[in-house]
């Protein structure tokens, strides 16, 4: 493998990496606000891409893709008032199974509302045929696309959670939701807007990816577990370092396809997920149940 | 009469399933007994997991993974003409050994934890299936021979021997049920309870739980697995979709449905839906009917779908659920 090709394959899956990555903080914010894991996280890029898709007919595409992530925020706000918010003190299980449940719904839905076939969203720049000479390998200017808007969007996040109001009220409700409580913060609040930038961040994602991977009906379900594996692999609740793992993981995946048969690139991820499992579980243990604040280790500048 | 209070619903169980057979037979609809052989079959896979999650707890995502290695490996045995009886045998087999593997860093986790990998196990089985030639790729394997029994008896779908896998399938069901409602009345059972109430009081208790937990673990493993590997010759054949994640998250519907810790009700529910499934009653929505079944149990009625019927609809907010624990 030249040179040239092997940092094709690189930035490839650097760019796979940062959206395994976004699923993955989408997990770690209502983590952190809710102690809970949706399920359904995955689903979020699938709707943004199919509405973005479907946007894209009548609507120019920055107005399209614009569209499609505010409706898929307000879905998932609707999603945490419909069946979440209403809950009080569920346990894990029964949470783990309505998210399932949830996706599997969200997942029909989008095969009935549109279909089962493969549908692409159009290129930001140019089109599939278009590429920019880097370091001598040809790239797709999508590619380019994927890094500035998961770059923008961590980047946006980290600024939230550090110098907002409202980003520190949730970091404070995360590290200890009593005490937040009683400093007038309000916590149910904050839940629901941690449900809207989860999925309205998981729909641009859907959007930015969909031109290169295209967007598919089941496509959530496997996202879903690549993110949880960045997440895991970065130490839940921990944006920064998902990101990191996100990287990590997408550059592994994109590698094993020069050694693997291409049926196994999911594979890889998934073993990832089972090793780390498997020989730091105590590392994992930390924070389920108690709400510890992991986003103040990510943003405190530890 | 107490030691016949327990026999007394498996024995009703029994008659309903003979009568089942005769009203079918003598109504000339005898092919709704293929499809109640088949809900038979994959009602063991709830079951199994019926102990794993409602009695000890533990979340497993992954069980349409032991059911498709239990299916696979009978189907490769029994086709490559490696053996015609060895295959249900060593699709067991393989399965116990598999969860065995997986289940010992695998049930460390808990919660979410142990629901992601277990969800990433299935994954993991349906894409190896998909990618090697050897499990027929993305066709499947087809032509797996029948399993050959005593006497020219055989599990097979073929017409001829349609009543007689009837009553092997529910025979079997019923065997199964009887084990597992002995397990959950026995020092094992309990302990199981008590792991699921609270790991560390079970241990301080001198629960061995993480003895217990692979126990159930490989125990549903292998419920899920022999049910896959007869199945696999009932159907003649087994598929990748066998392995997919939605059939996974239908064996948590049922359990959830039949009431978790509920293995009359796991029955019930498995058999009662899976048949409806099988006949294609919920058509195009069948996948959502199981997303929906979730959602609104977990919902509405977290004791499963019985517990309707002795307390009403709960109210909303805070369910008046069965005393659990002090206070």
């Amino acid at each position: 493998m030249g040179g040239a090709q092997f940092f094709q394959y690189f930035l490839s899956g650097v760019a796979t990496g940062s959206i395994y990555a976004i699923v993955g903080i989408g997990f770690n914010i209502i983590y952190n606000a809710t102690g809970m894991i949706n399920f359904a996280q995955g689903e979020f890029l699938m709707l943004g891409g199919m509405m973005a898709i479907s946007l894209q007919t009548f609507l120019p595409l920055p107005l399209a893709i614009t569209a499609a992530v505010a409706a898929t925020g307000l879905l998932g706000v609707a999603m945490q008032i419909v069946f979440l918010s209403w809950l009080r003190k569920p346990d894990v299980l029964r949470m783990i199974i309505i998210t399932i449940g949830l996706s599997i719904l969200i997942r029909e839905a989008a095969l009935h509302v549109w279909d089962e076939k493969v549908h692409a969203l159009a290129f930001w720049t140019g089109d599939e045929t278009s590429s920019l000479a880097v370091l001598g390998a040809r790239l797709s200017p999508q590619l380019l696309w994927v890094l500035v808007i998961s770059g923008l969007m961590v980047a946006g996040l980290t600024l939230f959670f550090r110098f907002t109001l409202t980003g520190k009220a949730m970091r404070a409700c995360a590290s200890n939701g009593t005490a937040a409580r009683l400093c007038g913060i309000k916590a149910p609040r904050l839940v629901t807007l941690s449900f809207f930038i989860a999925a309205a961040m998981g729909a641009l994602a859907g959007c930015v990816v969909s031109p290169i991977t295209q967007t598919q009906y089941d496509m959530g379900m496997s996202l879903a577990v690549k993110g949880f594996t960045c997440a895991v692999l970065g130490g839940l609740g921990n944006v920064g370092a998902a990101v990191a793992a996100g990287i990590l993981v997408g550059v592994l995946e994109s590698a094993s396809i020069a050694v693997l048969p291409l049926a196994y690139k999911d594979v890889v991820a998934l073993t990832i997920m089972l090793a780390i499992l498997l020989v730091r579980p105590q590392g994992l243990f930390a924070g389920i149940g108690r709400k510890s604040g992991p986003l103040g280790q990510a943003h405190g500048g530890a | 009469m107490r030691a016949y209070a327990r026999e007394l619903p498996l024995l009703l169980l029994a008659g309903l399933v003979v009568g089942a057979q005769v009203s079918l037979s003598a109504l000339k609809v005898d092919f709704y007994l293929t499809q109640l052989t088949m809900a038979a079959w994959y009602s063991l896979v709830a079951l199994g997991l019926c102990l794993l999650m409602g009695y000890a707890g533990q979340v497993s995502m992954g069980q349409a993974g032991f059911f498709a290695i239990g299916g696979y490996t009978a189907a490769v045995i029994s086709t490559t003409g490696m053996s015609s009886w060895l295959s249900i045998p060593a699709g067991v087999f393989v399965t116990a050994a598999v969860s065995f593997l997986v289940g010992i860093p695998v049930l460390r986790l808990k919660g979410h934890y142990l629901a992601m990998a277990t969800l990433a196990f299935g994954f993991i089985v349906s894409r190896i299936i998909v990618g090697m030639a050897i499990f027929g790729q993305a066709d499947g394997i087809s032509d797996v021979p029948p399993y050959p029994l005593i006497a020219g008896l055989a599990i097979t779908g073929k017409r001829p021997q349609r009543v007689e896998n009837f009553y092997l399938a529910w025979g079997v069901v019923i065997v199964g049920l009887m084990l597992a409602l002995n397990l959950v009345r026995s020092r094992t059972g309990r302990a199981l309870r008590a792991i699921r109430g609270n790991e560390e009081a079970a241990a301080a208790a001198g629960i061995d739980v993480g003895r217990y937990k692979l126990a159930v673990f490989v125990l549903s493993a292998v419920y899920a697995g022999f049910a896959g590997a007869c199945l696999t010759h009932f159907n003649a054949g087994i598929g990748p979709g066998e392995a997919g994640i939605m059939k996974s998250v239908r064996s948590v519907a049922l359990v959830a449905a039949g009431g978790m810790a509920n293995l009359w009700g796991t029955l019930t529910v498995s058999v009662v839906l899976t048949f409806l499934s099988l006949r294609g009653a919920f058509g195009l929505f069948d996948d959502a009917v199981f997303g929906g079944i979730l959602v609104a149990i977990m919902l509405f009625a977290p004791d499963g779908v019985f517990s309707l019927l002795r307390h009403g609809i709960p109210s909303p907010r805070g369910f008046p659920r069965r005393a659990k624990g002090g206070r």
